[in-house]
């Protein structure tokens, strides 16, 4: 395999790092939080930035608002919070005053997902890539690693218009070397591993636990093929649509409803395609307390649980 | 177009005419679109007219130039009042306005960016104030010694933003910020009072930081005046202005009448909303 796991390393880390280069790249980048800067990193920018730093206290809808009102005159704005208060709570400001009028502005959210752990079910979005992916203007990325979330910051600072990303609050293992073999190519999904037996595609942080499940599978004969897919929105369709394999299998650490497994659906009905789909994900549930690792054995996402879905599926 | 510090009389009277060519290119616009908010653009004229044709430094032939003044339509639905006087000044072809909220024209229901001379896509209530907050902000961080103006409605002080909004203006000591609340009293479902009381805004908005000053919202001197001191005052704390106004105001049969708040005039009611507001105009 083309792709080691390497060791456990934040993606709030790399947002921040990377925020810090490109303010000294841009004079006219400015972050917003609110509240939650030691967590989402852009503590890291405010230290060094504290003049293009702005903590709107506790009030994710009007921090939308104001990265509105900053981006129309002309600044490149990057707002940060968890996931569920950047689309949850303020989710029609999203809409309403960012999308619709296309302003250059980064909303990047940490915490997304069951990862989240032991703050439980209200702190853990499972459907923010649902919500985002509906919104006209939006696209949506879900980076894979530390290194690939530098490359996607980084393209975020260079592309104008709105964008959401999301990320894990805890470390995950790198499946890239650097940030160069890294590089992001937006609406691209990437291919990790071909296979002639079933594809799977994941996205963010559930790359690593396919990447396990590969090597177990692998052991059991089962050849996959392992599909990186950042890009949720506009997703990859050429790839779904290429993929050779009867059986596609789609990982999420978000509900099957609305994110990667059912961008895949559409495209499967669209182009009529005579393939199953397996999605793997939250089903339609909401969360429990519980360290990351217990809470992605528990609902069968952890590297072993999809080698064994993936094997239940091909061989009932 | 700039700041004028005395106000002649003559000015003032012309003002008044101009209102009342806005009023009359509303409720006609409104008519024909047969859909809108007549009552809301007809209480917000005069704080508009006064913004653009006496007020602020803006210019039609360049509405993107760097150091103009930036007003922001919170209440989105009095959009017709914006667009008439939009359209007055040349933004854009008067013609448009009377093809207001129809499949493929470019006046939309609401305020959008689309539309020449449109700062802010706004209508969904409480955003257009965290956005205007932001511009602000913006503004300061570029050193520009402009003035963001917003106008919001009484009803939408109901929204939370706005209280959010409000406290951030404080926070940022976004002197560059002008507020005006178009007090009219009505909201859609009956006065603010019952629907849900607002109370004292001028007493919210001092505890929330604010200089705040209270005017008669049809009074060009006042607005005016006001507006000069307000801008002045370099304190570091951002202001608004409550603006005592009446919904439907310039037409008989709509002033102070709620049902008016989203619906538009009958034929029979614009011929006879033209017929009182064509004198000399």
């Amino acid at each position: 395999m083309k792709y080691k796991l390497g060791e456990k390393k934040g993606m709030r880390v790399a947002y921040g790092e990377t925020l810090v280069k490109l303010g000294k790249e841009f004079p006219n980048l400015v972050v917003l939080d609110a509240d939650l800067s030691g967590s989402t990193k852009t503590s890291m920018f405010a230290k060094v930035f504290p003049d293009r730093f702005f903590n709107v206290g506790v009030a994710e809808q009007n921090m939308m608002g104001m990265a509105a009102g900053l981006a129309r005159m002309g600044k490149l704005v990057f707002a940060s919070t968890f996931a569920m208060f950047a689309t949850g709570r303020a989710w029609e400001q999203i809409r309403n005053s960012i999308a619709y009028p296309n302003l250059n502005v980064k909303i990047v959210a940490t915490h997304s997902g069951i990862t989240v752990g032991e703050d439980g079910a209200t702190h853990q979005m499972t459907e923010d890539m649902a919500i985002m992916r509906c919104i006209p203007n939006m696209r949506v990325i879900s980076p894979t690693d530390y290194y690939e979330t530098k490359s996607v910051i980084e393209w975020c600072a260079r592309n104008e218009g709105p964008v959401y990303v999301r990320m894990p609050r805890r470390d995950t293992e790198t499946v890239f070397a650097s940030e160069e073999d890294a590089k992001f190519q937006f609406g691209k999904g990437r291919i990790l591993e071909e296979g002639s037996d079933v594809t799977i595609v994941a996205t963010g942080e559930m790359v690593p636990e396919a990447i396990k499940a590969l090597e177990l599978l692998k052991q059991e004969g089962i050849d996959a093929q392992l599909i990186s897919m950042a890009t949720i929105k506009p997703i990859d369709e050429d790839m779904i649509v290429n993929s050779t394999n009867d059986l596609i299998v789609s990982v999420e650490d978000h509900n099957i409803i609305g994110g990667l497994g059912s961008a895949i659906g559409e495209i499967i009905a669209d182009h009529g395609l005579n393939k199953r789909l397996l999605r793997l994900g939250i089903r339609d549930v909401f969360g429990i307390s519980g360290s990351a690792t217990d809470l992605l054995r528990y609902y069968r996402l952890d590297g072993e649980s999809i080698y064994r879905r993936v094997v239940e599926e091909l061989r009932g | 177009m700039s700041t004028t510090p005395s106000i002649k009389n003559t000015d003032l009277e012309e003002l008044e005419r101009i209102a009342k060519r806005i009023r009359y290119n509303i409720v006609k616009m409104i008519g024909l679109a047969k859909s809108g908010h007549p009552g809301g653009s007809l209480s917000a004229t005069d704080i508009i007219v006064a913004l653009y044709f006496k007020i602020m430094n803006h210019d039609p032939k360049n509405p993107d130039k760097k150091d103009r003044d930036i007003f922001v339509l919170s209440k989105g639905h009095a959009c017709p009042a914006l667009y008439a006087v939009l359209a007055e000044l040349g933004y854009f072809d008067k013609e448009e306005l009377w093809k207001l909220r129809k499949v493929g024209a470019l006046l939309q229901g609401h305020p959008s960016i689309s539309i020449p001379g449109v700062e802010a896509s706004t209508g969904s209530l409480g955003q257009g104030f965290s956005v205007a907050v932001g511009m602000a902000l913006g503004c300061k961080l570029d050193k520009l010694n402009n003035t963001v103006y917003v106008l919001l409605g009484d009803g939408e002080c109901q929204e939370g933003q706005v209280w959010e909004a409000a406290m951030a203006a404080h926070h940022y000591k976004l002197d560059n910020l002008i507020g005006f609340i178009d007090r009219n009293k009505l909201q859609i479902d009956g006065c603010t009072e019952d629907v849900m009381s607002l109370g004292d805004l001028k007493e919210k908005f001092k505890a929330f930081g604010w200089d705040v000053f209270e005017i008669d919202g049809h009074n060009f001197q006042e607005i005016i005046e006001t507006v000069n001191t307000a801008k002045s005052l370099k304190n570091g704390k951002p202001k608004m202005i409550i603006a005592n106004t009446v919904k439907g105001k310039g037409i008989s049969f709509m002033e102070d009448k709620v049902e008016f708040h989203g619906k538009a005039p009958s034929e029979e009611e614009l011929e006879r909303a033209l017929k009182e507001l064509s004198e000399d105009i």
